[in-house]
């Protein structure tokens, strides 16, 4: 295995008495997609949390690129390259489309502290955004305001953004989250597109999804990595099937 | 500076202290349970202390006058409540604040329409009056030691409340996460209520209280409420412990700074600019020991939210 | 185009009646005094405007910095200092650095914290102004004269304070405009709307924050020079918590999010106060219920009030 771009060393997170995190340990290869499944409960979004830095663990190593991040918060993982989308879209309502994909970039492009120039009038900021929405097809709204996007098209964005980062690793969570058939179509052609040119770790809940896309899957039961594979590896795995049949009797 | 007077100073501080945490106490339930920013608390303070006046000079006695007080305060609260700020609760800070702002201004000047601007005086009740020797050669009033013992008792008897009833609970759990206590099919409307009421006697009480030793004038209320403010931040807004703790530590500062400062500054400066800077850094001592302690505490003392 | 036209036209408007005002009947002494008030607590107002339109900072000491600058004022007139090329530096250094000093505690907080933190660090400076008894303490102190331009007494004409304070305020406005459309605004409106994204693509929200703050702490004590000048007298109640809520007033009653809508809220503050107080003695009486009514259903403030009535002609 080539040198991990992410590394996960026994991490363990509680809630009181409750361990959400009993230990976690993975390894993420650069390029391709890695997916992180497993059933509700499984302690995903705590996962998730921990390795974008809104969470700290209360134990174990986060390395990003072979550098210790576990103490970083998040807005420093993200300046070394580790961009996240939300399983609860998080965009600048009020902004537009274009302007939020462009603060992702201004965000890597110089200093912030500039008071002078209308950073609307940055032809070099809009046209990297502008390349980003192209990217995901959102090239055409880049004008509308991103609150009255629809539910499909905020996804979307949230991707765009995390592109617009430029970023060494892309972390997805639960990225078709609420999309309907038609708008989770459209968001699996556009990851597919993006395959190859960025390493992915997709959190993901649509099993139908996570099959089509990923490389290799890892899958978390209560807190633990129970399995880590190629797809049809742990389409076979026992333990896999055991965790997932007891929970959801599918 | 004696021993003797630097306990009476002590005294006064608690007896400050405990008045604070009257009103303290209100705005920081007030607060953890609807998330409603009332600047207008203050003038319940303001409020009970007038009332008391007038009644007390109505019917001739304290005790009358704080009876009578007390049930019109709680009134006029709930008159509040009902009028401006249950409008207010699904609104965000800044619109509380000015809404509670317009109603100081209303009340401020109300008060003025009607008692003028004259400070109020009201008589000690009888029974308090006169000193008591604590130690030899250290006489203490009797009505403050009253009323360090009324704000002792009044917060024990809350602490009982919220820590052991069933809607001290609620309003616990309230506190820590409102939309929770509403899923659980708890009339969150009445529990408001009954805690801004509470919240409203409570200043009342502690304006009655203060009336005899404080003059009772327009505007009496904002320098309370501010120093509230400074207390239950450094509580962490939403705890009564923290409320209480703050609240004699800033009383404390408060009247202790004020009398020791100048003297202090004795020490190192002329008699003339040491009164004068040692009167400058007691009022913002308060203040500074505020912000030390949030700059290693932002979420104060006692934070009762989680996240 | 049209539209970026149409919403520079209000503002315009306002800023050239403010301009002819001396010529078109308000030339009086009274009128002058009045509308210089006005323009002076507009440029507090569009600073306040500055940090709460655009960064979400809801400061309830904003005052405060109004005190610092008047305050230095004072303290270099007692020094025998009034040359406004000494003058203006100090007074905008010393507001901006209370600003930085007391918001690098406040802005660590958020929210309601942050209201109480500020309105408590605007008491402090109340209380601590009214304790300086070798500048008037509670009573206030009287300046000799007003600040001079270069050795000469040109503020003392009439009609030169009144355009010092219109071109300032314009100046104030355009300085925070052009703070807004920048990089460095662009981080902090985003702040606004959303911390969480603006730190997952990669800024840490407090030193905007806390820089925007003490610009607009330097911009609030500028107009603290300008208010100790119109009124040759400097007093404890400027800086009193009550008037950093009529500031707070002004730029909600012209619309949280927009400059210009602070300069509206002003003006409108000022005139009406001074309007009630002509009618009764006790016009908070009045004032108090209009504010509240003011919060409950001018939404938009005053700057979103053409668009309001507009769309309601329209839907009707």
């Amino acid at each position: 295995m080539a040198e991990p771009i992410l590394e996960l060393a026994g991490l363990q997170k509680r809630f009181g008495g409750l361990a959400v995190t009993e230990d976690v340990s993975l390894r993420v290869a650069p390029g391709g997609i890695h997916a992180i499944i497993g059933p509700n409960g499984a302690g995903k979004t705590t996962l998730i949390h921990q390795i974008s830095g809104t969470l700290r663990p209360d134990a174990g190593r986060i390395l990003f690129g072979g550098r210790d991040v576990t103490a970083l918060p998040l807005q420093r993982r993200a300046r070394l390259g580790l961009a996240r989308s939300f399983q609860i879209t998080c965009i600048l309502p009020g902004f537009t489309v274009l302007e939020n994909a462009a603060l992702a970039v201004q965000a890597r492009s110089g200093s912030s502290f500039r008071f002078f120039r209308p950073a609307a009038s940055e032809t070099a900021l809009n046209r990297q955004a502008m390349s980003a929405l192209e990217q995901v097809g959102l090239a055409g709204r880049a004008t509308t305001p991103a609150g009255a996007l629809s539910h499909g098209e905020k996804r979307q964005l949230e991707l765009a953004i995390a592109l617009a980062m430029q970023p060494r690793l892309l972390l997805l969570d639960e990225a078709l989250a609420g999309a309907g058939p038609e708008e989770t179509e459209r968001l699996v052609t556009i990851l597919r597109g993006l395959k190859g040119a960025y390493t992915i770790l997709l959190v993901e809940h649509d099993m139908q999804a996570v099959f089509a896309l990923a490389d290799r899957i890892s899958v978390l039961v209560y807190g633990r990595v129970i399995a880590t594979g190629e797809p049809d590896a742990i389409r076979g795995n026992p333990e896999v099937r055991a965790a997932y049949l007891g929970e959801d009797d599918a | 500076m004696s021993t003797q007077l630097l306990l009476v100073q002590a005294l006064n501080g608690l007896q400050f202290g405990v008045l604070l945490f009257l009103v303290a106490a209100g705005l920081t339930l007030v607060f953890g349970v609807m998330d409603f920013i009332n600047l207008a608390h203050g003038v319940q303070y303001m409020l009970g202390a007038y009332l008391g006046a007038s009644f007390a000079a109505w019917t001739g006695g304290f005790w009358a006058g704080l009876v009578l007080a007390l049930p019109v305060a709680l009134a006029c609260g709930l008159v509040l409540e009902v009028l401006v700020f249950r409008h207010l609760y699904d609104r965000d800070h800044l619109s509380q604040v000015l809404a509670t702002f317009g109603v100081i201004l209303f009340l401020n000047q109300a008060l003025r329409a009607i008692w003028g601007t004259a400070p109020l005086q009201v008589p000690m009740p009888e029974l308090l009056t006169g000193g008591i020797t604590l130690m030899p050669g250290l006489q203490y009033p009797v009505y403050r030691l009253a009323i360090l013992g009324a704000g002792l008792a009044t917060a024990g008897l809350l602490w009982l409340l919220v820590e052991r009833t069933r809607v001290g609970a609620l309003v616990r759990a309230g506190a820590t996460n409102a939309p929770m206590v509403a899923a659980l099919g708890v009339d969150i409307r009445r529990l408001f209520m009954l805690v801004f009421g509470f919240g409203a006697m409570l200043a009342g009480f502690a304006g009655v209280m203060a009336a005899p030793i404080l003059s009772v004038e327009p505007g009496m209320g904002d320098t309370v409420l501010i120093l509230a403010f400074v207390v239950i931040v450094i509580g962490g807004i939403g705890s009564v412990r923290g409320a209480f703790l703050a609240a004699l530590l800033v009383g404390l500062i408060e009247t202790l700074g004020r009398s020791l400062m100048p003297d202090l500054m004795r020490l190192f400066l002329a008699p003339s600019p040491a009164r004068q800077a040692g009167a400058a850094i007691a009022s913002m001592l308060v203040y500074i020991a505020m912000a030390a302690i949030l700059a290693v505490r932002p979420q104060g003392l006692f934070p009762v939210r989680t996240g | 185009m049209r539209t970026r036209i149409r919403e520079s036209a209000l503002p315009l408007l306002v800023l050239a009646l403010l301009a002819a005002a001396p010529f078109l009947g308000f030339g009086e002494g009274w009128a002058m005094t009045l509308l210089a008030r006005a323009m002076i607590l507009a440029m507090a107002a569009v600073s306040l405007s500055f940090i709460l339109g655009g960064a979400g900072l809801i400061s309830l000491g904003h005052a405060a910095m109004l005190g610092f600058g008047a305050y230095a004022v004072v303290i270099l007139d007692d020094a025998g200092i009034t040359e406004a090329a000494v003058v203006v530096p100090v007074a905008v250094a010393a507001a901006a650095s209370f600003a930085l000093l007391t918001g690098a505690v406040a802005i660590r907080t958020s929210g309601v914290h942050f209201i109480m933190i500020t309105l408590a660090f605007g008491q402090m400076a109340f209380f601590t102004a009214a304790s300086l008894a070798g500048y008037g303490g509670d009573d206030g102190y009287t300046l000799y004269s007003r600040t001079s331009l270069g050795g000469t007494r040109w503020l003392e004409d009439r009609l030169v304070f009144h355009y010092a304070c219109l071109g300032l305020l314009v100046l104030s406005l355009l300085l925070c405009r052009m703070l807004l459309a920048s990089r460095f605004g662009r981080v902090l409106r985003a702040a606004k709307e959303s911390s969480l994204r603006v730190r997952a693509v990669g800024f840490d929200p407090y030193p905007y924050r806390l820089v925007a703050y003490g610009i607009a702490g330097g911009i609030a004590g500028l107009a603290g020079v300008m208010l100790a000048n119109a009124t040759e007298f400097v007093a404890p109640s400027y800086i009193a918590w009550q008037r950093s809520g009529d500031l707070l007033f002004m730029v909600i009653l012209g619309g949280v999010g927009s400059l210009h809508g602070a300069v509206l809220g002003a003006l409108a503050f000022v005139l009406v106060e001074e309007w009630l107080g002509h009618i009764t003695e006790h016009w908070r009486l009045i004032f108090g219920p209009l504010l509240i009514l003011a919060v409950l259903f001018l939404r938009g403030g005053l700057a979103g009030l053409p668009a309001q009535l507009l769309g309601a002609r329209n839907r009707g």
